[in-house]
């Protein structure tokens, strides 16, 4: 490790690791953050789930999201996989179904930050607890 | 100065003054047990530990009442401070602290050797202790002794005065606190065994201990078989520091001068032969004089030599350079200290004069010291197993064997020593204050060097109770610069710095073991912490030393026909034999104690 | 790359560790690397997070999964489940003694619930062996903002203003204490972290050392450009391996990165830090001791003053503070003094940090706001007493405490209020006692402590509590007079008010307040000769109900005394003689109950 040698290069070196404990700190308060569940139950892992949730963190470092991203087991749609839940805080959440990469760049750049609805959404037909 | 009220006395202090002090100014005396001062000799010993002068602070700094009550003497006074010394809190807070040291302590009052003279003793009547509602287990440990000191410490009780003396006056480090709680207790490192420590047997721990747990090892009923004894001569010798303290044992003054009375009295013991350490004090300046201007004249010459001369009449301080710097052997003096001289003359020229087999005879020492019972044991100064000194007796010691016999000192004619080992000078009666040998080599060694009369043979600038001293004698051209110290951690500083090159340029150091000298030595009447008692001994031995026809040891007319009838010459081939001595390294001691 | 999408959190603090959770966490690397996701996951061996009686514990990130009472074994089926098929595994997480409901978040816990956790804010969070991720969470800004905007008299006024008072148990405010060393001139002055945590049960300090190195090293940093010392000593027991571990280590990493040593962070001051070993001495927390024991010497309390800040380690002015106001005070330094101070009660400000235990179900450390009631302590956060029993008192301040009752279940704890109850804020000991506690015993127990740890040097300490003791073994043993509990209050009275240091000073409190709150128990105990927690074993005897007894014989064989014996009874309906015990022979070993099935041996 290089030696730190003023205030500045301090910010600097926790700028570049904050990403380490990203996940951490994010899981600290998750009500007030986006929180994105991925299906990924066998038949969400077949129809690619993993990939899609792989290209979505991606995005939403590049967009400066703070999303919280768990995987999750199966949520009952298999016929619409690979399908993700969104919330939005001080919302309901809300499914969606065959998100691929395109999908997935679109719920996060018109629902999430500009509260646009996508198409998609599967309709909640259970009550969770 | 600070305004204080004690027990509603108002009074004006200085600052730093402690609340003991401020009330002794006030004429309350505060008992206390484990405070412990040497005024003016820098020994405090106040660790707080007993806890028996608390007092009850009304009005603190901060003008309330202090939540604890407070040690007296470790707790300085502020302005505005209101103290009581006997509020009930205070008192019963004061005897439950004593009962509880007592419910600790042995019930052996009337065989302790410190009966009389305790203080603990003394605190339990002072507060009219009658009962000890404490009923529960006593500390017991191993008893353990040396040549010269007791160990029973079952009635320790913990003041840590020894300790203190043990460490920072002397810095032998042989005595500290030990496991903890109710088992702790003042002990060598690992508990082993006193004499296999660092101790030094300088026994200063036993004169500060204010019960029996520290005490000395008693040897009156060896001298008084020997005395008994009809196919044995007894000769007994007693030292310059003894007779300007006899007294006190007696009701005197301290500083009476009972040297007569002292003699009468040895002779009603039934010693067959009072002589006086004071003569082979003579003869140790001849030697020891001798040997510092041998020394001083091959340096002179350009030749090698050992500088400074460290004198080496003080046992306490041999045991220590023995023990702490074994690299720095050849520093001390070779001459035997008085009482070992003494010894190798008695049994070699005056049993040998009067036709008594060495076996034959006993010699006995009046000491006012605990090292020379341990002194008078070392293997060098034996012949065949029979020791040149048979017995060190202790001032103490003396007063009890008096008391015993029933004689009267107060009331005894005074009497003279027996010849040939019983004249001496003043300059040997001075060896028993700080200064004293130096002041009487100087006297000699400044005659022979230069052969004309010293001028002023007062030496002032070395006397005195300043732990360190040091002067430059002017020998007629030849600057002689000596150093006198007392306690062995004003010692160590200086064997450090000899040992770091000697930057001052001492040519004679002069060290004592003992506070003040022998003077303040351990086989002493106890002196309490009362450092008056010290000066005026000192006081009482220059008076002594003024009041001598003879006061140069040169010139005494015994000493001068010793050389003549038997040594022939200070240092020289006999006198080698008999008179010096050598050394050991016995620093494994000191390495035993994990230092 | 792909990216990690799972972290787990496993705990490494001592108690965790030994319960295997090194073998866990290298479960979690070996089937990780198996399943190919060391990748997307990563493990954390992290400090201490509390919920201890539940340990080891091993918490899933991000959906902030809690899972309980770890194996090694069950780590397979974590990572099949919760990580591959993000399914929880139910039977590892907590499970609600209330309502028998699992949880799976920590925040739901009621453990967790009334907890806010300031000094042991990265405990259970980061790894501590990483400087990294401290600095991540935003480590060493405190130092970095006091060196770069702030003269050390601004330091000592923010942390004075903040009302932070020491957490080692006498709760000085530390910015006066800072204050008093600062303006002592010297040309060396030291910085002492008191680690020396002695308390029984206790453990906070060790596991923030063990959770969060980093905090400890930057507050002193910070105290030592407060005070103008450029040395800082940690002095901790040697009995805490892993502690002195995690501080090694995080003190070579910052020596590493610059923020110990010359010129830190280009401001010119120097700052550098050294361990020293206790040999684990209770009496050695008392600060003048423990400068005596960093010495060399015996470890033993003297007068003060001089007060450390005046004359402390090597004769320098140092000031000492303990481990838990440490790892306040970089926090609030960049939170600032305003922040902290709305947090506690009006005298005693921010939290306090607790080692809960006894018969509570929930045992563990804790930290809360101050002013939080005992009542929500034990019964929310700790779950209430164990078995449903009913609570009896609570012991704080460890063997400088006392015992609280029911009466003081609702006072908010603070420093000051704990005193006035007669007990003391202390390390922050805690320990709850139902009704199977003799309170006798208790106080007996506390003060065996305290003289086995007495450093002996006064004698109000050394014997005094010795004798307290034998009075109290006495009254246990069935032999007390009411003129020994006379007695006792008196002894505790003065060894209050005469004893040297802090040790001995609050020596007598489990003992006194045990006697002003539980008088009737000492009486019962002394008249009536008995014990109804049934502790005091020589205030019990067992009897045999004759008319239950069968006289089958099988508790007199079991008897290893020899004892029971048949006697000519026969109840009705029984066919052989009823068995009785000979109490002059019985010792009271409880194997003649434990033998019988007809529930016919009591103790009265």
């Amino acid at each position: 490790m290089a030696k730190i040698k003023s205030l500045a290069e301090l910010k600097a070196m926790r700028e570049n690791l904050q990403s380490n404990l990203d996940l951490r700190e994010k899981s600290n308060n998750p009500d007030a953050m986006v929180q994105v569940k991925v299906a990924m139950a066998t038949c969400g892992i077949a129809a690619g789930a993993k990939q899609v949730m792989e290209h979505m963190m991606e995005k939403a470092d590049q967009l400066k999201l703070g999303v919280v991203f768990t995987q999750t087991g199966c949520m009952g749609y298999c016929h619409a996989e690979p399908t993700i839940e969104v919330k939005v805080p001080g919302k309901d959440p809300i499914v969606f179904g065959h998100v691929d990469n395109k999908k997935a760049d679109e719920i996060l750049e018109k629902y999430v930050m500009n509260n646009e609805l996508v198409e998609g959404i599967i309709p909640v037909n259970y009550e969770k607890i | 100065m600070i305004n204080v009220t004690i027990d509603n006395k108002k009074i004006q202090v200085e600052e730093g003054t402690t609340i003991l002090k401020a009330a002794r100014q006030a004429g309350i005396h505060i008992p206390t047990l484990c405070y412990f001062e040497l005024a003016g000799m820098k020994f405090e010993n106040k660790p707080g530990g007993c806890r028996v002068c608390v007092v009850e602070i009304t009005k603190d700094f901060n003008g309330k009442p202090r939540r604890n009550l407070a040690p007296a003497c470790a707790t300085d006074c502020v302005e505005g401070m209101e103290v009581l010394t006997h509020s009930p809190r205070v008192i019963n807070a004061r005897r439950t602290v004593v009962e509880l040291i007592l419910s600790d302590h042995p019930n052996d009052c009337l065989q302790c050797e410190k009966s009389g003279d305790c203080e603990l003793q003394a605190l339990a009547q002072k507060l009219g202790i009658r009962n000890i509602p404490f009923k529960g287990a006593q500390s017991t440990y191993r008893k353990d002794q040396t040549l010269s000191v007791m160990r029973d410490v079952d009635k320790c009780v913990m003041c840590r005065r020894c300790e203190t003396m043990c460490n920072n006056i002397q810095s032998v480090g042989a005595l500290s606190a030990v496991n903890r709680g109710f088992n702790a207790v003042v002990a060598p490192a690992f508990e082993m065994n006193l004499g296999d420590s660092s101790c030094v047997n300088c026994g200063q721990c036993v004169q500060v201990c204010p019960v029996g747990a520290l005490t000395l090892v008693d040897n009156i009923s060896d001298v008084m078989n020997a005395i008994n004894d009809p196919t044995k001569t007894v000769v007994v010798q007693t030292a310059p520091a003894v007779r300007v303290a006899l007294g006190e044992e007696f009701g005197m003054e301290p500083g009476t001068i009972v040297t007569g009375k002292m003699a009468a009295a040895l002779r009603q013991l039934g010693f067959d032969y009072v002589f006086d350490t004071d003569w082979s004090a003579d003869l140790t300046i001849m030697e020891e004089g001798t040997e510092l201007l041998g020394r001083v004249k091959k340096v002179l010459n350009g030749e090698k030599a050992t500088l400074p001369l460290f004198t080496s009449c003080c046992p306490g301080w041999v045991s220590f350079y023995e023990k702490n710097f074994p690299d720095m052997l050849d520093y001390p003096s070779t001459a035997k200290s008085p009482q070992q001289m003494f010894g190798a003359v008695a049994k070699n020229f005056f049993a040998q004069k009067i036709g008594v087999k060495r076996e034959d005879m006993v010699v006995v020492s009046i000491m006012p010291c605990l090292a020379k019972k341990s002194e008078c044991a070392r293997d060098e100064f034996k012949v065949n197993g029979n020791p040149d000194v048979d017995f060190s007796l202790t001032t103490r010691e003396l007063a009890h064997m008096i008391k015993q016999y029933n004689i009267d000192l107060n009331n005894l004619e005074e009497a003279d020593f027996d010849s040939p080992l019983g004249q001496s000078t003043g300059a040997a009666v001075i060896f028993g204050a700080t200064g004293g040998v130096m002041e009487a080599a100087v006297r000699t060694a400044y005659e022979i060097y230069t052969g004309k009369p010293l001028a002023n043979i007062d030496l002032e600038v070395v006397r005195g109770l300043e732990g360190t001293k040091e002067a430059t004698v002017d020998f007629n051209g030849l600057p002689v610069h000596v150093g006198v110290c007392y306690g062995l951690a004003n010692a160590r500083k200086l064997m450090e710095e000899v040992r770091n090159g000697n930057p001052r340029g001492f040519h004679f150091i002069e060290v004592m073991a003992c506070p003040g000298g022998c003077i303040g030595g351990a086989g002493q009447p106890y002196h309490h912490g009362n450092s008056d008692i010290i000066r005026k001994r000192m006081e009482a031995t220059y008076r002594e030393d003024a009041g001598k026809p003879i006061r140069k040891s040169h010139e005494n007319p015994d000493i001068i026909a010793i050389y003549k009838e038997y040594y022939g010459e200070p240092c020289g081939h006999l006198s080698h034999e008999q008179l010096h001595t050598h050394y050991f390294d016995r620093s494994q001691h000191v390495e035993a104690c994990g230092e | 790359m792909t990216k990690i999408k799972t972290h787990v959190l496993c705990c490494g603090g001592t108690g965790c560790k030994a319960s295997a959770s090194d073998e866990i966490i290298a479960n979690f690397e070996r089937i990780l690397k198996e399943k190919g996701l060391q990748d997307e996951v990563q493990v954390i061996r992290t400090g201490c997070f509390g919920f201890c009686e539940k340990g080891p514990i091993v918490k899933m990130l991000p959906d902030n999964t809690f899972y309980t009472q770890v194996k090694p074994e069950d780590v397979e089926k974590i990572v099949n489940e919760h990580i591959i098929k993000g399914r929880k595994v139910t039977d590892l997480l907590y499970l609600d003694p209330e309502n028998k409901q699992h949880v799976s978040d920590s925040k739901h816990m009621g453990f967790y619930k009334k907890q806010l956790r300031i000094a042991l804010r990265n405990c259970g969070f980061i790894n501590p062996e990483n400087i990294e991720e401290y600095i991540s969470r935003g480590g060493y800004e405190a130092i970095a903002k006091v060196l770069s905007e702030m003269t050390p008299q601004d330091v000592i006024d923010l942390v004075t203003k903040s009302g932070l008072r020491g957490r080692g148990g006498a709760g000085f405010p530390t910015g006066v204490k800072w204050g008093l060393c600062a303006k002592n001139k010297a040309d060396q002055k030291y910085v002492i972290c008191n680690a020396d945590e002695g308390d029984p049960g206790a453990f906070m300090d060790r596991s923030i050392m063990e959770g969060d190195p980093n905090s400890i090293i930057e507050a002193m940093a910070i105290c030592g450009y407060a005070i103008g010392a450029s040395k800082g000593l940690v002095y901790i027991r040697a009995e805490y391996p892993l502690a002195i571990h995690r501080l090694q280590v995080a003190i070579a990493q910052a020596r590493e990165i610059g923020l110990l040593g010359d010129d830190i962070l280009g401001s010119g001051f120097n700052f550098d830090i050294e361990l020293r070993y206790g040999a684990g001495a209770f009496v050695c927390g008392e600060e003048t001791a423990l400068i005596h024991s960093m010495e060399g010497k015996r470890g033993e309390p003297t007068l003060k003053p001089p007060f450390p800040a005046v004359s402390g380690y090597m004769g320098k002015p140092s000031n000492v503070n303990n481990v838990e106001t440490f790892a306040n005070i970089p926090i609030i330094i960049t939170k600032g003094a305003e922040w902290f101070s709305t947090i506690g009660s009006e005298k005693s400000k921010g939290t306090k940090v607790f080692a809960l235990a006894g018969q509570i179900n929930n045992v563990g450390l804790i930290e809360v706001p101050m002013g939080t009631t005992l009542r929500d302590i034990i019964f929310e956060i700790g779950g209430g007493i164990k078995g449903g029993r009913k609570f009896k008192a609570v012991q704080t301040g460890g063997p400088s405490g006392g015992c609280l009752t029911e009466k003081h279940l609702d006072t908010a704890i603070d420093y000051d209020s704990l005193m006035a109850a007669g007990s003391m804020m202390g390390s922050g000991g805690m320990v709850v006692m139902d009704d199977t506690s003799c309170m006798v015993a208790i106080a007996k127990f506390y003060l065996e402590f305290t003289c086995e740890e007495s450093c002996g040097k006064c004698s109000p300490c050394r014997i005094g509590n010795k004798r307290m003791l034998e009075i109290l073994t006495k009254i246990t043993e069935g032999n007390g007079t009411m003129d020994d509990l006379q007695e006792l209050r008196n002894l505790a009275a003065v060894i209050k008010d005469t004893a040297l240091c802090g040790l001995g000073q609050t020596s007598p409190n489990p003992v006194l307040s045990t006697l002003d709150n539980f008088w009737d128990e000492y009486v019962e105990h002394v008249v009536d000769k008995k014990c109804r927690a049934g502790v005091c074993k020589k205030l019990m005897s067992y009897v045999i109900d004759k008319d239950k007894c069968i006289g089958c014989g099988k508790c007199a064989k079991n008897c290893p005394a020899e004892a029971i014996s048949k006697t000519n009874y026969i109840a009705e309906g029984h066919k052989l003689p009823s068995m009785a015990i000979d109490t002059t022979k019985c010792i009271k070993c409880g194997a003649c109950i434990s033998g019988c099935k007809f529930e016919a041996i009591s103790i009265k």
